[in-house]
C-alpha cells in the first residue's frame, strides 16, 4: 500500500511537471507579451520590463527558473493585472470564494443526483423513471451558460427576485450554485441509475429479497453500496473542479473567483498568473484523483488498487 | 408486496420453468394418421421462414422502433439543412452590416424572423452560420477522437505486452491531465500561430486550413488531443477480447500481419461500439466549443457562433432578452437531440447494455 501511494504521488509529480511545461510553452508560443498594448512604450522600456522579470532568456532557461522558485515557493507576482503582488496572495485571495461556492454546489448535486438515480431505476421502465431520464438527459445537453443566462432574464431581469451580480447575500448563492451544480446532478444521476441497475440484477440483491429484507434496505445498503464505484470515479475530478470554481458561472454573474480570474490572465498574457493558476488546479484534480483511488479499497475490499494500475 | 419483488427477479427466471397452468388437462389421444411421414407442403410450414437479417438491419429495425431517437433524428436533421442549405437561399452574408437608423436592433419580423442587431446584421442568417459552426466542430473533433483513439487502443491491445504496458502509462498520464485547463491554454495559444501559418504559407493544405479557420482547427486539434483517451480505453478493452477469438487465430496461421488483423478482423467486430462512441462524443464537442465561444476564446468576430453570440446578446438582456434565448434555445436542442440519438444508437447497436 505504502509502495502504491508513493508510485502514484511520483506518477503525479510527472503530470504536474508535464502540465507545467506544456503550459509554459503554449504560453509563449503566443506572440505578444504582458508588456505589449499597455501604453505605447518604447522598444528600450519593454527590454528593459522583460530583463527585469527574466522574460529575455530562452525558453527552456526561464522554465528551469520558473520551476526552481516553484519548489521553493515563490510563484511569482503578478506582471499585468495586479502588478507585482505575489501571485500566491492572489490565489488566496480568490480561492475561498470559488470553493465555498463550489462546495455547496457539490453538496447539492450529490443530495439530490444520487437519490434521483435511485428513484429512476427502481420505478425503471415506470412513469417516474421517463421523467427524471428526460430531466437528466436536458441537463447533461443543456450548457451551463444557458442555464445561467436563462435563469439570470427570469429571475434577475423580469422577475426581480434573485440579485444578478456578486456574493453579497445568502439569495445571491441560489442562481450560481444551482447553475453550477445542474449538470453534475444531472450526470451524477444517469450514472447512478446505470450503475444500479447492474447490481439490482444481481443474485446477492434477489438472496435479499428472498430473505425478507426490506425494499428500501435492499435499495440503499445492498445494492446502493455496490453500485458506488462508478459514481466514486466521476465524484474525484467533479469535487477538485467544481471547488475551483465555474468559469462561466463566475463569468455571468460576475463573482470574483479563481476560474474569471484565469480567463482574464490567459486573455492578459499575465504569465505568472497563468502558470501557477493552471498548476494550482491541476494538482488539486490530480490528489482529487489519488484521494478516489484509495477510497475505493474501502468501498469495496476486493479491489487490490496496487495491481493492474488502477483499472478497476 | 409481490409486486414489488417482482422488479428485482429478471423475467429470464420464470420462463425457464415449465408453466404448470398450461399443461393440457385431458389425456391426448393419438389417432394412426399422427404416425404418417409429412407431407411436403407440411414440412415447408414447419420450418418457420424468417429472412436473416444482417447486422446493420438489424440495429436499423431497433432504432427505427425507437420513437425518441427518430425524433431527435429529425430535430438533427432539420438543424442540419437550417445550418448548411438556409444560407444558400438568403440575400445577406453573417457580415453583412445595415448602420441605417431603420435597420438596426429590429424586433423578429417577417422579414428578419430573429430580428437584427446593433450593427444590422440579420440574427437569422447569423444563426445559420453559428449551427454550421457548431456541427462542423462536432463532426470533425469526433472524427479526430475516432482515428487517434482507434488506432492507440486497437495497436496497443493487439501488441500487449511491453507495447500495452508503455502505452497505456501514457494514457494515465493524458488521463489525469485536468482537460478543461487544457483546452482553454491550447485553443487560445494556437490559434495566432496558426492564423499566422496560414497567411504566409503558400500550401494548398494551409489554404485549406484558411477555409475552415484558424480558430476552428485549434479547437480541433485542443479537443482532439485530449479527448480520444476515453475512446483509446475501450476500443483497447474490446479488441483484447476480441483477439483471443480463434478466427484470428486462424488469420494469423494463414500468415496475416498485424496491420491486417486489426484492419480486416478486429475492427469491424467491434463497429457498433465505434459508432456509438463517435456519436456521443459529437454533442460533447459541441458543448465544448460554445462554452469556449461564450468565453470568447472560441471563433473570432465576425464569424458568429451559437455561444459568441449569446455572449454578445448578454449586454442588451434588459432590452432584447430574446437575442440571447434564440441561440441558446437552437444549442440545447441540438445537443440534446444529439444525445437522445447517440443513447438510441447505443440501444439499437448493444441490446444487452439497454436499460
Amino acid at each position: 500500500m505504502g509502495k502504491y501511494v508513493i508510485k502514484r504521488v511520483a506518477q503525479a509529480v510527472i503530470v504536474l511537471l508535464l502540465v507545467a511545461a506544456l503550459t509554459f510553452v503554449l504560453m509563449n508560443l503566443v506572440p505578444g507579451g504582458p508588456f505589449l498594448g499597455e501604453k505605447a512604450k518604447s522598444p528600450e522600456v519593454i527590454a528593459a520590463l522583460n530583463a527585469k522579470y527574466g522574460l529575455d532568456k530562452p525558453l527552456h532557461i526561464q522554465f528551469k527558473n520558473y520551476i526552481v522558485k516553484f519548489v521553493q515557493g515563490d510563484f511569482g507576482v503578478s506582471l499585468k493585472m495586479q502588478k507585482n503582488r505575489p501571485v500566491s496572495e492572489i490565489i488566496a485571495e480568490l480561492f475561498p470564494t470559488s470553493a465555498k461556492l463550489g462546495l455547496i454546489s457539490l453538496l447539492f448535486a450529490i443530495i439530490v443526483g444520487i437519490p434521483m438515480g435511485c428513484l429512476a431505476a427502481y420505478y425503471r421502465g415506470g412513469k417516474i423513471d421517463s421523467i427524471l431520464r428526460v430531466i437528466m438527459t436536458l441537463g447533461i445537453s443543456v450548457p451551463g451558460f444557458v442555464i445561467a443566462t436563462l435563469m439570470l432574464i427570469l429571475f434577475g431581469v423580469n422577475l426581480r427576485w434573485l440579485p444578478t451580480i456578486g456574493l453579497n447575500d445568502a439569495a445571491s448563492y441560489i442562481m450560481p450554485c444551482f447553475t453550477m451544480a445542474f449538470y453534475p446532478m444531472c450526470y451524477l444521476g444517469r450514472l447512478a441509475r446505470s450503475s444500479m441497475l447492474d447490481a439490482i440484477n444481481q443474485d446477492y440483491i434477489r438472496t435479499a429479497r428472498a430473505k425478507g429484507v426490506k425494499s428500501s434496505k435492499v435499495i440503499f445498503k445492498h445494492a446502493l453500496r455496490n453500485a458506488f464505484i462508478p459514481i466514486l470515479t466521476y465524484l474525484g475530478p467533479l469535487t477538485a473542479f467544481i471547488l475551483t470554481g465555474s468559469f462561466v458561472v463566475e463569468s455571468v454573474f460576475s463573482i470574483p473567483g479563481i476560474g474569471r480570474y484565469f480567463i482574464q490572465s490567459i486573455l492578459n498574457r499575465d504569465y505568472p498568473i497563468i502558470m501557477a493558476t493552471t498548476i494550482f488546479l491541476a494538482a488539486l484534480v490530480i490528489i482529487m484523483n489519488l484521494i478516489v483511488d484509495l477510497l475505493y479499497r474501502f468501498v469495496d475490499p476486493r479491489i487490490d488498487i496496487t495491481k493492474g494500475g488502477g483499472e478497476a | 408486496m409481490i409486486k414489488e419483488q417482482d422488479k428485482f427477479l429478471s423475467p429470464k427466471l420464470f420462463t425457464l420453468q415449465p408453466d404448470l397452468n398450461k399443461l393440457p388437462d385431458k389425456e391426448i389421444v393419438f389417432e394412426p394418421n399422427d404416425f404418417k411421414p409429412a407431407s411436403d407442403d407440411k414440412k415447408e410450414n414447419f420450418i418457420e421462414k424468417a429472412e436473416s437479417m444482417s447486422y446493420w438491419a438489424d440495429a436499423w429495425r431497433r432504432l427505427k422502433n425507437n420513437k425518441v431517437a427518430m425524433i431527435s433524428l429529425g430535430i438533427i436533421i432539420v438543424i442540419f439543412l437550417f445550418s448548411f442549405i438556409g444560407p444558400l437561399f438568403t440575400s445577406v452574408d453573417y457580415s453583412t452590416q445595415a448602420r441605417h437608423a431603420d435597420s438596426i436592433n429590429l424586433a423578429p419580423s417577417f422579414e428578419h424572423p430573429f430580428g437584427t442587431d446593433k450593427f444590422g446584421r440579420d440574427l437569422f442568417v447569423r444563426a445559420m452560420y453559428g449551427g454550421r459552426v457548431s456541427l462542423t466542430v462536432g463532426v470533425c473533433a469526433s472524427l479526430i477522437v475516432l482515428i487517434i483513439g482507434t488506432l492507440y487502443g486497437s495497436i496497443s491491445a493487439y501488441f500487449g505486452g511491453k507495447v500495452d504496458n508503455i502505452m497505456m502509462r501514457i494514457l494515465d498520464l493524458i488521463y489525469s491531465v485536468p482537460d478543461v485547463l487544457v483546452v482553454l491554454l491550447l485553443s487560445v495559444t494556437i490559434k495566432i500561430p496558426l492564423q499566422n501559418w496560414v497567411n504566409t504559407s503558400n500550401s494548398a493544405f494551409a489554404a485549406k486550413v484558411g477555409v475552415l479557420g484558424a480558430p476552428l482547427i485549434s479547437i480541433f486539434i485542443a479537443f482532439g488531443l485530449l479527448y480520444w483517451v476515453s475512446m483509446a480505453r475501450i476500443i483497447r478493452g474490446q479488441i483484447l477480447m476480441l483477439k483471443q477469438q480463434e478466427y484470428v487465430t486462424a488469420a494469423r496461421a494463414l500468415g496475416g500481419g498485424g496491420r491486417r488483423i486489426i484492419k480486416r478482423h478486429l475492427l469491424p467486430n467491434c463497429v457498433g461500439q465505434i459508432i456509438v462512441m463517435t456519436a456521443l462524443q459529437i454533442p460533447s464537442a459541441i458543448f465544448l466549443e460554445s462554452f469556449l465561444s461564450f468565453l470568447g476564446i472560441g471563433v473570432s468576430a465576425p464569424m458568429p457562433s451559437l455561444g459568441a453570440m449569446a455572449a454578445e446578446a448578454l449586454a442588451g438582456i434588459y432590452s432584447y432578452p430574446e437575442r440571447l434565448i434564440i441561440p441558446s434555445i437552437i444549442l440545447s436542442l441540438m445537443i440534446l437531440s444529439l444525445n437522445l440519438f447517440g443513447d438510441g444508437l447505443r440501444d439499437a447497436f448493444d441490446p444487452r447494455l439497454r436499460k
